[in-house]
C-alpha cells in the first residue's frame, strides 16, 4: 500500500512579480513502512514539499494523497494531523520557550483527545529515551539532542504513522546525530512508521532511507534506491556529483 | 618558522552558578601551516579563536601566560594597537557571510574601503586592486559583483567575498571559524580550494576551526582535537583516522558512512575523566 | 524545609513537578531583578506607596478634607503640619497620602484596560492577517493620529468630568501603542517553528493566540506599561489640573497642583509638594520598567 502519493506537485510563493516556483512538477510515492529520502542543496525545494503536505505552504497545485485519500486545498483536518506529523530542523526553534516539556506533550495529547495524560507523558518520554527528570524542564534547560527527542516525542504523541523529518539532525553535533538517528531507526521498527526525510547530507539519507529522490532547483532529477546509488548506478550527472562530494 | 605561540590560555565567563570555563589551559603554536581545531559545540574551539584576537567581551575573562605574535604578547597590547593587529596581522572569517558584510553598502565599496584603510593609494587604484582580489577568489564577473549588494549574493559567493576582504591587508595568519558550515557540499569544496591556494601562495598560517572531522582531516596539515575546553589529542591531519583518543575515535565512528551501511551508528560514550586530564600541548 | 534547601529547591535544574518548575522560573527572574539596584529602588518606592495608600487612615495625621481657614497656607514644617497647609487650611501631607489612593486607582485601572485591549487587538490582527488585520490596524491608526491629551479631553468633555471618566478616557487613548507592539511581536512569533508545530497538532487560532502567543507578548507589554505609567500618571494629573479629572475636594495630585497654582510665587510648597510626589512615583515606575525589561524581554536577553 502507498502511504504518500505526490503527483505533479507545484509549490510557489508570492504573487505576480514576486512569484517564485519552489517546487516544479514533483512526483513520487512512499510505501507503507518505507523510509524515503529527499536530498538536495539549500533552495532545492525539498523542505517545501514537506510544508505543502502539512498545509504550511498554502499555494500548491497537483495532487497529494495520504493513504489513498486525496488532500484538499483547504485546511487539514484533525484526522490528517493524527496520521501525519513533522519533526523540524532546528530543535532550538521548534519548542515554545515558555513551555515545559510536560506542557508541550500534555497539550499535544489533549489536542488529540487522548486521556490518561499523566502516564502517557511518562511513557512518551521513556519511548524517546528521556529520563523522567527532564519532564518539568524548560527548553533552555535542555541540550540540542534532548530538545530534538522532545520534538520526536511530540510527533509520536498522537500515534501518527507518517512522520515527516525536516533535517532532524543538521543542527546537532555528530555524536548527538548518531543517537537521534538510532532512535529514529528503532522507533520506525517499533511503531511501524513511514518516514519522509529531507536532508542535504547524503550519508545521513543513505543511512536512514531505502529509496531517495535527488532534487535540484525545485525539480526531482532522479528517484532511485539507496542501494543502486551506492553501487554507482545513478543516471543523472547531478546525483553523481553529489555522491562524489559526500564520499570521503 | 613560528608565527603564533599560545601558552596556557583560559577563557572564563562568570555565571550565577560560578565561573564557567570555556577554554581551560590550552597551549599550541602555529607555523606556516594549516592547523585544524575540531570539537563539538561547547568544546571551546571558537572561543580559542576569538581569544587570540581578544574578541571576548567583558564579563568574559581571557587569561594566558602569553599569546605571542612576532615576539609581542598580544595580551599586553593596547586596544588601539590591537585594532591594527586584527586585519593587518591576523584576519578572521566567520561562519555566515550574511552577518559579516554591511547589508546597505555595495560590495565593491566595502572591499575598497577595506583596502584604503590599509593602503594609501588612489581610489582608482583601490578599485583595480579590489577587482583583482575578487578574481583571485575565482569570482567570474567581478565588475558585476562590485556593484551588487550582499543580499544578491549566494552563500558561497558571500564567503568568497569575505575571504577576499580578509586577505587584502596581507595578514600572516587567517583564522577561519566554520567558514563552510553554512554552505552546500558542492560549494564547500570550491571555497576550501580557494582558501587553500591563497594561503599556500602567500605563505600564511591558517587556523581552521570546524566541527567536521572529515573536512579537517582532508584539508589541514595538523589537527588539535578539543573536548570540554581542553586539547585531548593532537596529530597529523592525514593520520586523524588512526587517532588514539577514545573521544576522537568515538566522533569518527558516530558518522554515518555512505559506503558502509550499518543498522545502528556507534554512540559516543563519554568518560568524565576526559575532561579532567590536563590539556595536551599542541606544538609542532 | 530550611532556608538553604528552599533555595536549592528553587534553583534546581531538574524540577520534579509543574509547581516547582513555575516557582523556579519566577525565582530566577526575581534573582535577576534583584541584582538591578535601581530597579529595586523603584520597586521599593512603589511598595511604600501601596502600603501608604492602604494604611492611609492610620498614617495620615489629619482628615484630608478638614478645612481650617484660620490656619491656611502654613509653610513646610509648621506646627502639626509637616508639609504645610493649602489655601483652605487642609493638611497637605494628609491630602498627599489620601491622594496616593486615587493615583493607584487610576494607574491600576488603566494598566488593566489599555494593555489588555491592545493585546487582544494586536495579537488577533497579527495572527489572522488579511482583512482582520487591515480593519483593526486602521482603527488603531485613527486613535494614534490624535494627541493623547486632546483625545482624552474630548472624551471627558463628552462623558462628563470625573475620575472614572478620566480613567476611561486615558485607557481609550493608551491602547493603540500596545496593539502595535503586540502585533509586531505576533508577526515574528507566528512564523516560528513552535507555532507551526502546534498548528500541526490541529490547534485552532483561539488556542494558539491565547496559549502560545500571549505568554510571549505579555512580557514586553508589561515592560512597556511600566515605562508608560509615568505618562499615564501625568495625563491623569493633567486632566485633574484642567479640572476634568478628579473633582474637588478630592485630594488628587494633579488637582492639588492646580489648586496651588494661584499661590505659586508666595506659597510655593502648595503646588510643589504634589508635583514632587508625581515626579517620584513616575520615576519609580520608570526604574521598575527598566529592571523588568532586563528580566522579561526575551529580545534583551543576551547569552
Amino acid at each position: 500500500m502507498t502511504m504518500i502519493t505526490i503527483n505533479g506537485l507545484n509549490v510557489w510563493y508570492g504573487d505576480g512579480r514576486d512569484h517564485v516556483d519552489a517546487v516544479k512538477n514533483a512526483s513520487f510515492e512512499v510505501a507503507a513502512g518505507e523510509s524515503f529520502g529527499l536530498v538536495g542543496e539549500s533552495g532545492s525545494g525539498k523542505s517545501t514539499i514537506l510544508r505543502a503536505i502539512t498545509g504550511l505552504a498554502p499555494n500548491w497545485s497537483g495532487t497529494i494523497s495520504i493513504e489513498g485519500k486525496q488532500l484538499s486545498h483547504g485546511k487539514r483536518d484533525r484526522e490528517f494531523y493524527r496520521r501525519v506529523q513533522m519533526v523540524f530542523q532546528d530543535p532550538y526553534a521548534s519548542l515554545h520557550p515558555r513551555h515545559t516539556v510536560d506542557q508541550v506533550l500534555s497539550e499535544t495529547l489533549d489536542l488529540n483527545g487522548i486521556t490518561g495524560i499523566d502516564q502517557r507523558v511518562s511513557r512518551l518520554l521513556d519511548g524517546v529515551g528521556l529520563d523522567g527528570k527532564f519532564r518539568f524542564r524548560y527548553p533552555h534547560q535542555l541540550s540540542g539532542g534532548q530538545r530534538q527527542r522532545v520534538a520526536i516525542a511530540r510527533a509520536l504523541a498522537g500515534e501518527a504513522n507518517i512522520i515527516l523529518l525536516d533535517e532532524p539532525t543538521s543542527a546537532l553535533d555528530v555524536s548527538v546525530q548518531a543517537e537521534i538517528l538510532n532512535l529514529l531507526t528503532d522507533l520506525r521498527e517499533e511503531h511501524n512508521l513511514t518516514y519522509l526525510m529531507v536532508s542535504h547530507d547524503l550519508p545521513v539519507i543513505g543511512h536512514m532511507c531505502d529509496r531517495l529522490a535527488v532534487m535540484k532547483d525545485g525539480e526531482i532529477v532522479e528517484t532511485l534506491t539507496v542501494d543502486s546509488l551506492r553501487a554507482m548506478r545513478a543516471q543523472h550527472e547531478y546525483s553523481r556529483s553529489l555522491l562524489k562530494a559526500s564520499i570521503v | 618558522m613560528m608565527l603564533l605561540d599560545v601558552k596556557d590560555l583560559w577563557v572564563k565567563f562568570p555565571t550565577r552558578q560560578g565561573l564557567f570555563e570555556a577554554v581551560r589551559g590550552v597551549s599550541f603554536s602555529l607555523g606556516k601551516e594549516r592547523l585544524g581545531i575540531v570539537g563539538e559545540s561547547g568544546s571551546g574551539k571558537s572561543m580559542t579563536g576569538r581569544a587570540i584576537l581578544r574578541l571576548i567581551r567583558p564579563p568574559g575573562i581571557v587569561e594566558a601566560d602569553h599569546i605571542t605574535l612576532e615576539g609581542r604578547n598580544l595580551l599586553d597590547v593596547t586596544e588601539k594597537d590591537m585594532r591594527e593587529v586584527r586585519g593587518e596581522k591576523i584576519s578572521m572569517v566567520m561562519q555566515d557571510p550574511k552577518f559579516s558584510l554591511n547589508p546597505v553598502m555595495r560590495i565593491g565599496d566595502q572591499i575598497m574601503e577595506a583596502y584604503l584603510v590599509h593602503n594609501s593609494v588612489s581610489k582608482s587604484e583601490a578599485r583595480a586592486k579590489s577587482v583583482e582580489m575578487l578574481e583571485a577568489v575565482s569570482i567570474r564577473d567581478p565588475e558585476r559583483v562590485m556593484r551588487a549588494y550582499p543580499h544578491e549574493m549566494s552563500g558561497g559567493m558571500g564567503q568568497r567575498i569575505m575571504i577576499a576582504m580578509m586577505l587584502i591587508p596581507n595578514p600572516q595568519i587567517l583564522i577561519a571559524d566554520e567558514p563552510t558550515s553554512a554552505l552546500d557540499v558542492t560549494v564547500q569544496r570550491q571555497v576550501l580550494d580557494i582558501m587553500d591556494k591563497l594561503v599556500k601562495e602567500r605563505g600564511m598560517g591558517l587556523i581552521f576551526i570546524s566541527h567536521d572531522l572529515n573536512l579537517v582531516a582532508e584539508f589541514c596539515d595538523r589537527v588539535l582535537i578539543m573536548y570540554a575546553g581542553r586539547i585531548v589529542e593532537t596529530c597529523d591531519a592525514n593520520k586523524l583516522h588512526d587517532a588514539k583518543h577514545p573521544y576522537t575515535q568515538g566522533l569518527l565512528n558516530s558518522l554515518p558512512r555512505f559506503d558502509q551501511p550499518r543498522r545502528h551508528l556507534d554512540v559516543l560514550k563519554r568518560d568524565p575523566s576526559w575532561a579532567e586530564v590536563p590539556s595536551v600541548k599542541g606544538h609542532t | 524545609m530550611s532556608d538553604l534547601t528552599l533555595r536549592q529547591w528553587l534553583l534546581s535544574d531538574a524540577p520534579t513537578s509543574r509547581r516547582q518548575a513555575r516557582f523556579a522560573n519566577l525565582y530566577k527572574g526575581w534573582l535577576n531583578f534583584r541584582s538591578n539596584t535601581m530597579a529595586m529602588f523603584g520597586l521599593g518606592i512603589l511598595v511604600a506607596l501601596v502600603l501608604i495608600a492602604f494604611c492611609a487612615p492610620i498614617v495620615a495625621p489629619h482628615d484630608p478634607y478638614a478645612q481650617n481657614l484660620a490656619n491656611r497656607l502654613q509653610p513646610i514644617g509648621s506646627d502639626g503640619h509637616l508639609l504645610g497647609t493649602d489655601s483652605l487650611g487642609r493638611d497637605i501631607l494628609s491630602r498627599l497620602i489620601y491622594g496616593s489612593r486615587i493615583t493607584l486607582y487610576i494607574v491600576t485601572l488603566v494598566a488593566l484596560i489599555a494593555p489588555i485591549a491592545g493585546l487582544l487587538v494586536g495579537t488577533v490582527s497579527g495572527y489572522l492577517g488579511g482583512w482582520a488585520d487591515i480593519v483593526l490596524m486602521r482603527i488603531t491608526d485613527i486613535f494614534l493620529a490624535f494627541p493623547r491629551l486632546v483625545l482624552a479631553l474630548a472624551f471627558v468633555a463628552a462623558l462628563g468630568a470625573g475620575i472614572e471618566n478620566a480613567v476611561l478616557a486615558i485607557s481609550l487613548t493608551a491602547w493603540p501603542p500596545y496593539a502595535r507592539i503586540a502585533r509586531a511581536e505576533t508577526l515574528t512569533i507566528r512564523s516560528s517553528d513552535y507555532i507551526s508545530a502546534v498548528r500541526l497538532q490541529g490547534a485552532g487560532a483561539l488556542r494558539i493566540i491565547t496559549k502560545h502567543i500571549w505568554p510571549l507578548c505579555i512580557s514586553s507589554l508589561i515592560v512597556r506599561v511600566t515605562l508608560d505609567m509615568a505618562g499615564i500618571i501625568l495625563a491623569a494629573a493633567g486632566l485633574g489640573f484642567l479640572g476634568l479629572g478628579a473633582q474637588p475636594p478630592s485630594p488628587e495630585w494633579g488637582a492639588m497642583i492646580s489648586g496651588g497654582r494661584r499661590f505659586i510665587l508666595d506659597h510655593w510648597w502648595v503646588a510643589t509638594i504634589p508635583g514632587l510626589a508625581i515626579f517620584t512615583v513616575s520615576l519609580a515606575f520608570n526604574l521598575l520598567g527598566d529592571g523588568l525589561r532586563d528580566v522579561l524581554d526575551p529580545k534583551g536577553k543576551s547569552q
